[in-house]
């Protein structure tokens, strides 16, 4: 095929004789972040979160960052869904975990299959940031989070978001994803609300193939 | 897939549908409010705006280079990148993957580009099924229809129509009522179990950047991250101007691309993933992505046409277009319809298979105004016109052209404007009634109603319209008017 790779890149080059030899390629795009600059204070990010991503139709619990709320916290969303059994990625901190569950872990060295991840129907993770403006959790393969099929196969995710994690614009949140991408090539996946659907009549509904169902678990 | 049948052929069909015409209006009034909130609530969207169309402007001026990086970096990253300079040639290399991979079927999420190269009906000569996983694209593949929408192919199904072709092809919904939530839920099921099963993933791509080697598909349902995710071996194909330079020029277009598209804040769900994710392993093992020429390197040889290049499918200017909202999206006889449409098909597909396709507006402007990437709709499209006047001059205007472009330019004028699409109606009416013979209109008449009517037969109008019949009832509202009957 390298003969259509030279073929179509001789084309752009013909195609593009109007642009001068010399101009630059690419003078480097910076982000521009945040509509003044103004820094947020914490509270008022935690509100405009919870706010917009209930808009989604998520569900999400205040709580404070002791370990022992954020485990009620959980305990009650399982209550709440009828959950018996939970996934969980391999390194999701223990003292989240509510007694009484069964807890599938899965670790790289040793996946839940695909059915079992089906079945499960619940699964518990962190996540690696949040967005104030939009209501976006940031998921990217990082501690706590686990590999993607996790928090895709489950009908209710169960997501811990501590306040410090959230940042006020996609702007913020785009220059970390970045730093990501740019180091590693783990898989970024930016959810904002339970899976969704405006494919009749264009009217929103909530469910369709990822988790019907999300609640977050905001600590902080 | 091209324009076998002229835009104002197919235009006539579809107003006559009424059924279509009511889906239709009722999805982009509510659409159109929606992003208007969403776009109303970002203080500096011009300035976003503007940006948007820098970003794609400087990133086409440079498209080898920007390309290059990104083949360095996915292949960097574990991936393979192959090229295709036509459809058909990214059609052999998918289907010759797919081979490779040892399976005879794959899942997909829904993708302009795959549709425009009829990847499905080249899959299907080679023995291999394709499932479309988009709940719209599942209702369009299960009626044998066409999409006529970039972002709701089926927007012009109502779901009723829905209800009846799921009962008759799924299994288990002899108590599917038609409650969009029931019929979401009904598509769930039926395509899990291929989610579970099947182990090749063919995807598009909303954007790739090239600093990082990264793909990015943005979507709502999870059937994009389910396709993307879970399959052993991942073919995306992607045509050549949705590449980016960086992760900052994401970012504008993130913030660009759902307020215009779905009126959200942001869409459910934002996949990027960089060639086969190893350490630890996430996703597909095997990951290609097929770079296709498909008549862009042409489009970007118009200094004018080029900025249709720029557009990221959000679907703003279908849904606030006069013309689009009364003929619908089949009229194109495209995969790309409404005001992108117009200036993408022709120019992609080549001006001749095309000719009545810049015509198809009435160049009101209202589709600039809410491009997120400012690209110049009207601008483009008379500029197209001039292409398409200068070569069938050149040809010696064999063909239709002459007539196909003055009466193109009168309906779509028309159609913009409801007192002129009444008046025109009764036009038709008086004239026709003085030409009819058999129930049909036959003769020569002067004029751009003549032109048009020169290589086809129309029925002679009703002597009373809906409209006349509906403003000579007592106490009726306008047909239109969304407090009104319906
Ligand atoms: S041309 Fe502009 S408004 Fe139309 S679909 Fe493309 S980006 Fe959206």
């Amino acid at each position: 095929m390298s003969g259509a790779r030279e073929v179509v890149l001789a084309r752009i080059r013909a195609a593009l004789c109007d642009v001068p030899a010399d101009e630059q390629a690419a003078p480097p795009t910076a982000f521009v972040l945040g509509d003044d600059g103004l820094e947020e204070p914490a509270f008022v990010l935690r509100s405009r979160f919870a706010a917009r991503v209930e808009d989604y139709g998520a569900r999400v619990t205040r709580v404070s960052v002791a370990p022992a709320a954020i485990r009620a916290a959980v305990a009650q969303a399982c209550v709440r869904h009828g959950i018996r059994r939970l996934a969980v990625p391999g390194d999701v901190p223990v003292e989240w975990l509510p007694p009484g569950i069964e807890l599938l872990a899965d670790e790289p060295g040793a996946p839940l299959s695909r059915a079992t991840l089906d079945e499960t129907g619940a699964v518990l993770t962190g996540c690696a940031g949040a967005i104030a403006q939009t209501g976006t959790i940031v998921l990217d393969g990082g501690p706590g989070q686990g590999r993607r099929a996790l928090t895709l196969l489950a009908d209710v995710h169960v997501c811990v978001v501590l306040v410090e994690q959230i940042v006020g614009d996609v702007s913020e949140a785009l220059a970390a994803v970045g730093a990501v991408l740019g180091q590693t090539r783990r898989p970024v996946t930016l959810v904002s609300g339970p899976s969704a659907t405006s494919d009749i009549e264009l009217e929103r509904v909530e469910g369709v193939h990822g988790p019907r169902r999300m609640e977050i678990v905001l600590a902080g | 897939m091209s324009g076998t049948s002229s835009f104002s052929e197919a235009a006539h069909v579809a107003l006559s549908n009424s059924q279509q015409r009511r889906n239709l209006r009722q999805a982009t009034t509510s659409i159109r409010a929606k992003r208007d909130a969403a776009v109303g609530e970002v203080d500096q969207w011009e300035a976003l705006r503007e940006e948007g169309r820098r970003i794609k402007d400087r990133t086409m001026r440079h498209l080898d280079v920007h390309l290059e990086r990104l083949e360095e970096r996915v292949t960097a990253a574990g991936g393979h990148v192959h090229w295709a300079r036509d459809g058909d040639e990214a059609n052999a290399i998918v289907t010759r993957l797919v081979r490779d991979a040892g399976s005879d079927e794959v899942i997909k999420v829904k993708s302009m580009t795959t549709a425009e190269i009829g990847l499905n009906e080249a899959l299907a000569r080679a023995g291999i099924v394709a499932h479309e996983t988009d709940l719209a694209e599942l209702v369009i593949q299960l009626a044998d229809d066409r999409p006529s929408h970039i972002l709701v192919p089926a927007i012009h199904r109502n779901r009723a129509e829905i209800r009846t072709l799921f009962r008759r092809h799924l299994a288990d919904t002899e108590e599917l009522t038609d409650d969009p939530a029931a019929l979401a839920e009904a598509a769930r099921r039926h395509l899990r179990r291929l989610f579970l099963s099947v182990d090749v993933g063919v995807s598009g791509a909303n954007f790739a950047i090239a600093q990082t080697g990264t793909i990015c598909v943005v979507e709502s349902e999870g059937n994009g991250r389910m396709c993307t995710t879970l399959p052993q071996t991942l073919i995306t194909v992607m045509g050549i101007e949705k590449v980016l330079p960086t992760v900052a020029d994401l970012d504008v277009m993130l913030r660009l691309l759902p307020r215009s598209s779905t009126g959200e804040r942001m869409n459910p769900y934002t996949s990027l993933w960089t060639g086969v994710a190893d350490d630890p392993p996430d996703g597909p093992r095997a990951f290609h992505l097929v770079l296709l020429d498909g008549g862009r390197t042409e489009t970007l040889a118009d200094e004018i046409g080029r900025q249709a290049l720029h557009c990221i499918r959000c679907s703003a200017c279908l849904n606030i277009c006069p013309v689009y909202e009364r003929t619908g999206g089949h009229a194109y006889g495209s995969p790309y319809p409404g005001p992108i449409g117009a200036i993408l098909a022709p120019q992609l597909a080549g001006l001749r298979d095309h000719t009545s396709l810049p015509w198809a507006s009435s160049l009101c402007g209202a589709c600039y105004e809410v491009c997120p990437v400012k690209i110049d709709i009207p601008q483009v499209l008379v500029h197209l016109r001039g292409r398409v006047v200068r070569q069938a001059k050149q040809d010696g205007w064999r063909g239709r052209v002459a007539g196909e472009r003055l009466a193109m330019e009168t309906m779509a004028r028309v159609f913009a404007s409801r007192r002129r699409y009444e008046a025109a109606q009764r036009t038709a009416r008086v004239t026709a009634r003085a030409v009819t013979r058999d129930g049909l209109v036959r003769p020569q008449l002067p004029g751009p109603l003549g032109a048009w009517l020169s290589s086809r037969d129309l029925p002679a109008p009703a002597a009373q319209s809906f409209r006349e019949w509906w403003r000579a009832q007592p106490d009726q509202s306008d047909p239109d008017g969304h407090g009104g009957a319906a």
